[in-house]
């Protein structure tokens, strides 16, 4: 679908025509992420060709954008204000989609490699994988808490913008590391791979890379929705049962 | 060690948590609180959700309790009709709490409430004891005994029954409004009360010290059960394996501070418990009234 979609916007602009002369051919080192309970964060290697029927065009240096994107979710943003001499949650701006995780790895810087107008079309960059309309009409400057949400998620690594993270070798082979960290939400995360000429996208390539929960952890996690009562019960015999073992360990030690 | 959490969605370190739940356990055992005054916000400062926090924060305490009435029961510091009374109490207040929960909720500030709800609680409580246990202190070093206050308005109310454990004979309506109180509370507050508890039966009831702590923990146990169930029904925020690394930190902290509580004399132990009120009860209060260095927060939209 999303290829369908790409084609039809390449038909559209007779600008980016070249589209059908560069192909991308591609490979990860894991097309699934496994969520053990020793979990600890997990590198994806990106890697790939551009593949060419005739001699590269001359239209403008080669660029290459590799983003990977969590299930997008809304989220409310809350801005505390001081009222009353104390910190209170005031406005309240609903982002109605923004990725649980999102990462740009380029070949180089990003507004050489990506005009503004290409970031617009194929949403890009991370204020454009961000989606908020209609924020209440009393907030004047709704951008803010936009800006906020990416400032929280860059630091706790959630949203990640690698420049020249994209090794290029002789304008043919590319391949990125795309580090997914320890807290990740399960789901479809879409890969997208994007070659530019010039900062015009003449290539794209979609893949999905599917993280989940496996034994315990997805045992666990299902056990807890499907079945609340029985999984609720279960936590209470396992603590009764660890506060009466301990008890009775350290009477046994006493005597 | 790292150990992703399959409910929370974190990754966390093993050690920590467990270093954690002890140090909860050993307050636990000393004072007869259940420390979830304490663990919530700590929970929240390792990075999981406060959701998750405050509903795994009540499977640990449920464990670490049960692990120190135990050792209470053995040493027949528990007064059953005195903790029944108030557990009766005690489960209306939580289920009238759960009621006023999602009314404030409903207004959009329930965060804030909790927080308030903690610093005023907190402070006052502290504030007096500790200088309740102040007077006692130097009372004794006077080599004076400490005067039980025989009678208040407490003694005057109808419904009397007799406590033969505390050394009691007391109307029953003071015990059950205690326990409403601090049932409303461990809703709210998402925490078992004790702290809230153990003063009211010092002070209000007049109950001995050393009875108040095993009697606090047998009603905690049964009002943190209630809420773990609740929450793992309706929210689906108890994680087991944090859970389960809290508690074992937790019923050994539990063992060890029962024991150190016993060494220790009455009002060391509750002008302890009063600093260590203050002190979470000025951080919280801290944080409300400084400037937070990010004034931005991200929450999670209820998919309705």
């Amino acid at each position: 679908m999303m290829r369908l979609v790409a084609t039809l916007v390449s038909l559209l602009m007779p600008m980016s025509l070249s589209a059908q002369e560069e192909e991308i051919v591609l490979g990860l080192s894991q097309a699934e992420v496994s969520i053990t309970t020793n979990f600890d964060g997990s590198e994806i290697l990106v890697y790939g060709a551009v593949k060419r029927d005739a001699p590269p065009p001359d239209i403008g240096p080669l660029g290459v954008v590799v983003t990977v994107s969590g299930p997008s979710v809304p989220v409310l943003v809350r801005r505390k204000e001081k009222k009353f001499g104390i910190w209170l949650n005031t406005d309240a701006v609903e982002v109605d989609r923004a990725p649980s995780y999102y990462a740009v790895v380029t070949s180089g810087p990003l507004n050489r490699v990506l005009t503004r107008v290409e970031d617009l079309r194929h949403k890009i960059s991370i204020p454009r994988a961000i989606r908020s309309v209609g924020a209440p009409m009393h907030i004047s400057n709704a951008t803010l808490f936009t800006e906020a949400l990416i400032r929280i998620r860059t630091r706790s690594d959630q949203y990640q913008v690698i420049e020249g993270g994209v090794k290029l070798d002789e304008d043919t082979l590319f391949r990125a590391a795309v580090r997914l960290p320890a807290s990740l939400t399960e789901g479809d995360y879409a890969a997208r791979i994007f070659l530019t000429r010039a900062g015009r996208v003449v290539a794209r390539y979609d893949t999905v890379i599917d993280v989940r929960k496996v034994g315990l952890e997805r045992w666990l996690f299902n056990l807890s929705r499907e079945n609340a009562l029985l999984y609720g019960l279960m936590s209470l015999v396992i603590a009764i049962g660890a506060g009466w073992g301990a008890s009775a360990i350290f009477n046994m030690l006493r005597r | 060690m790292q150990i992703y959490l399959p409910i929370a969605e974190v990754s966390v370190n093993a050690f920590l948590v467990l270093g954690l739940g002890g140090l909860v356990g050993v307050l636990s055992g000393m004072f007869g609180v259940g420390g979830g005054f304490l663990l919530t916000p700590l929970l929240f400062f390792i990075g999981i959700p406060p959701a998750v926090a405050v509903a795994t924060g009540a499977t640990q305490i449920v464990a670490s309790s049960f692990s120190g009435v135990l050792a209470h029961f053995r040493r027949r510091t528990v007064d059953l009709r005195m903790g029944s009374v108030l557990l009766i109490g005690g489960l209306v207040g939580a289920a009238l709490g759960i009621i006023l929960f999602n009314y404030l909720r409903s207004l959009g500030q329930v965060d804030l409430l909790v927080r308030l709800f903690y610093v005023v609680f907190l402070g006052i409580i502290g504030a007096l004891m500790f200088a309740e246990s102040l007077r006692a202190m130097r009372n004794v070093r006077k080599g004076k005994l400490a005067p039980r206050k025989k009678h208040n308005w407490v003694h005057g109310l109808p419904f009397k029954l007799r406590f033969r454990v505390s050394g009691l004979y007391i109307s029953v309506i003071p015990p059950l409004m205690v326990g409403v109180l601090v049932g409303i509370l461990a809703a709210i507050m998402g925490v078992g009360g004790g702290f809230i508890m153990v003063p009211a039966m010092i002070y209000l009831l007049g109950m001995p010290t050393k009875v108040v702590i095993g009697t606090s923990l047998f009603q905690i146990i049964f009002v943190t059960a209630f809420t773990t169930m609740l929450h793992a029904t309706t929210n689906y925020t108890v994680d087991v394996v944090l859970a389960v690394l809290l508690l074992i930190g937790g019923v050994i902290g539990a063992q060890v501070g029962t024991r150190i509580g016993v060494k220790m004399k009455a009002e060391q132990l509750r002008i302890l418990l009063a600093l260590l009120v203050l002190v979470v009860c000025g951080k919280l209060a801290l944080e409300l009234l400084l400037e937070p260095a990010e004034l931005y927060s991200i929450s999670p939209v209820k998919l309705t």
